[in-house]
């Protein structure tokens, strides 16, 4: 697996034979010929992966399906879900609309700004965290959440205590 | 206590397994439709239910089975529309996480009765552990001979894949989802062509909500006169409300539709009151698409009746002193919460999700959202308000998808209801940064009607 430290923005990529099995996997789903709807579940295939989808991953991703780079390219920049640069090992995607504002989403999204010490988007000097802001994720009574990629955990209810605990149990999980 | 027809069993240990979930009565549904119903009484019987869809417009559901299209010779689709995205609702998510064998059931039905041979459940790509659970109950199911080739003999075949999204609010318009289904940008389709004609890779589809789906299963196992006795006139059965904000006990709750208001939130049954001991300020009923409502508006509509949890009742008044059910994502605002801070926040969700193919939505939602802000944080002027109507008028009704109006409509409700809040920002500047405008009349009881109405 490649490390998000040794990522550069155009370091060419191969796909493990795994790997490419499991694409081949989600493009048995659709019909003959319909093989573009795979590009969404392979793309978060290549990020899992990868912990971004950089530009030649994308190339690739367009050689496998038989399609145009720019229709990869059109894909993972509207959808907010792909990362275009590295993160942290962890990303923390915390949620800021409405309905867990009201409940101190912006006090926790402050509290992990400080505690974290790097502004949205930017990466601890350890390479292990990250945070963004992101929309709704449909967990709106247990908030505030946030998710952390690629299985996408939900950590809900969220408190300056529990954020800690979380903090502190990813760095440990991160250096054994 | 109100009937449970989706979640009576959410308690039982293991209900996310086939065999617990066959123990409790699971897939009877998919032996009575596929053995002895023909597909044509299937969607009688969903016509007879009186099942609206779930999923916000409330469109019934075995009307838009019955539009479906079915050339000879070509493929037609069932399409799970699992995106969940609208701020304030999580039933969908809660459904499949705790009884996912459900949905995988109603889809089988559902399926058999539109004649499609591969059907998809699209789930917003967030929702990974949501997908990891269904793969599992579709193994089981397919294991158990409720999916495959042949199923239960009956000669009938049947392929079930989840598909994940990208993380998009648009997509949960069924014809950016099914753009986002065929690996491309989410951009809604004009209509016409609509989905029962021309869908997915251009063949009739039937794009319908997770609840809806699952809802289907008591309609067939029980018959869909027995469904439409539960509920008050056209809003029958029972629906999933996602409970969020300022309430004691948030939550996901199965409710008979026309449940009073007043009870969903007070009684233990549900939401329990207000937290913290506040007040209830204003209700978001539907999902943040739909107007926001003063307290006492929500509890009472403008003829002074108890407002009732259905479709008809919330819309009372229209959009002058109603709402609307919605997708059934209930956000409650105590008397600290900010109607100008939570519009702006709305409008900045809007803006960011906006797809951009119509100006009117994309340029429309980028200017209320700079406006919005300017107010919240004390730099706005009297004419803003003015303004951010006139924008929303502009979006509203001008757009190809209804991501427009969703966009336009609680703005223009919140300074119908809100007004003084609004100016109140203008005037003290300085003291709408650090304090909330608080209560006003807006939580008197009633009789404000006639201010709040006009
Ligand atoms: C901007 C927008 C977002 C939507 N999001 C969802 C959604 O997340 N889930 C959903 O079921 N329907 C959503 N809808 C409604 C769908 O377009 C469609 O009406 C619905 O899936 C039909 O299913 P139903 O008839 O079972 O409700 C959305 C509509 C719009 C305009
Ligand atoms: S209304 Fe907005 S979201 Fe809908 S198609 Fe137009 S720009 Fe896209
Ligand atoms: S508003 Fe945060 S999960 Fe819905």
């Amino acid at each position: 697996m490649l490390r998000v430290e040794d990522t550069t923005e155009h370091a060419p990529v191969t796909f493990s034979a795994e790997l490419i099995a499991k694409f081949d996997d989600v493009v048995s789903r659709y019909p003959q010929g319909k093989q573009k709807s795979a590009l969404l579940p392979i793309l978060h295939l290549v990020q899992a992966e990868l912990g971004w989808v950089s530009p030649p991953a994308m190339d690739k991703v367009a050689e496998y399906l038989s399609i145009q780079p720019i229709e990869v390219y059109e894909v993972a920049t509207f959808y907010t879900m792909y990362l275009l640069r590295p993160q942290g090992k962890f990303l923390f995607e915390v949620c800021r609309t409405g309905p867990c504002e009201i409940v101190g989403a912006g006090k926790i999204m402050d509290y992990i700004e400080n505690k974290l010490g790097v502004k949205e988007g930017e990466v601890t000097p350890d390479g292990l965290f990250s945070w963004r802001g992101v929309e709704c994720l449909a967990a709106c009574g247990y908030g505030p959440v946030l998710q952390i990629g690629p299985e996408y955990t939900f950590y809900e209810n969220l408190t300056e205590q529990s954020v800690d605990q979380l903090i502190s149990d990813l760095k440990a999980k991160a250096n054994n | 206590m109100g009937r449970k027809l989706l979640l009576e069993h959410i308690n039982v240990p293991g209900i996310n397994t086939l065999e617990v979930y066959r123990q409790k009565g699971g897939y009877r549904s998919v032996e009575k439709a596929l053995k002895q119903m023909t597909p044509e009484e299937i969607v009688e019987e969903v016509k007879k239910s009186g099942l609206r869809g779930r999923g916000g417009a409330g469109f019934p559901t075995g009307m838009k089975w019955g539009f479906l299209a079915k050339p000879e010779g070509v493929a037609r689709y069932l399409v799970c529309n699992g995106d969940e995205s609208e701020p304030g609702t999580f039933k969908d998510r809660y459904l499949m996480t705790y009884i996912p064998h459900a949905l995988i059931e109603g889809m089988i039905v559902g399926s058999f009765a539109l004649g499609a041979h591969v059907s998809y459940i699209y789930l917003r790509g967030e929702m990974m552990p949501q997908i990891r659970i269904l793969e599992k109950a579709i193994a089981e199911a397919k294991a158990a001979g409720f999916l495959g080739k042949n199923i239960l003999g009956t000669g009938y075949d049947l392929e079930l894949y989840v598909q994940p999204g990208g993380g998009a609010y648009i997509c949960g318009e069924e014809t950016a989802l099914l753009e986002s289904l065929e690996g491309k940008r989410g951009n809604p389709r004009i209509k016409p062509p609509f989905p029962a004609i021309a869908g997915l890779y251009g063949c009739p589809t039937v794009v319908n909500n997770v609840e809806s789906i699952a809802a289907v299963v008591p309609i067939i196992n029980d018959g869909g006169e027995e469904y439409a006795k539960i509920g008050v006139g056209r809003s029958t059965g029972t629906k999933l409300i996602s409970a969020g904000g300022n309430l004691k006990k948030p939550g996901v709750y199965e409710i008979e539709l026309g449940l009073t208001c007043e009870e969903f939130v007070y009684s233990d049954e549900y939401c329990g009151g207000i937290a913290n001991g506040k007040t209830l300020k204003a209700v978001v009923a539907g999902g943040s698409s739909v107007p926001i409502l003063p307290n006492n508006l929500f509890f009472k509509t403008a003829n002074g009746e108890a407002r009732l949890m259905s479709y008809e009742s919330l819309s009372d008044g229209g959009f002058a002193t109603g709402t609307m059910l919605g997708s059934g994502g209930f956000i409650a605002y105590d008397e600290d919460q900010c109607i100008v801070r939570n519009t702006w926040n709305f409008t900045r969700f809007y803006h960011h999700e906006s797809c951009g193919q119509c100006s009117p939505c994309r340029e429309g939602t980028g200017w209320m959202e700079k406006v919005l802000h300017r107010l919240e944080h004390g730099h706005g002027k009297m004419s803003d308000i003015d303004l951010l109507v006139d924008v929303s008028k502009k979006i509203e009704g001008n757009t190809i998808c209804p991501l427009g109006d969703a966009a336009a409509w609680p703005v223009a409700s919140a300074i119908r209801h809100f007004r003084d809040e609004f100016e109140w920002h203008v005037t003290h500047p300085s003291e709408a940064t650090t304090r909330n405008f608080g209560l006003a009349h807006y939580a008197d009881p009633l009789p404000k009607k006639e201010e709040t109405a006009a």
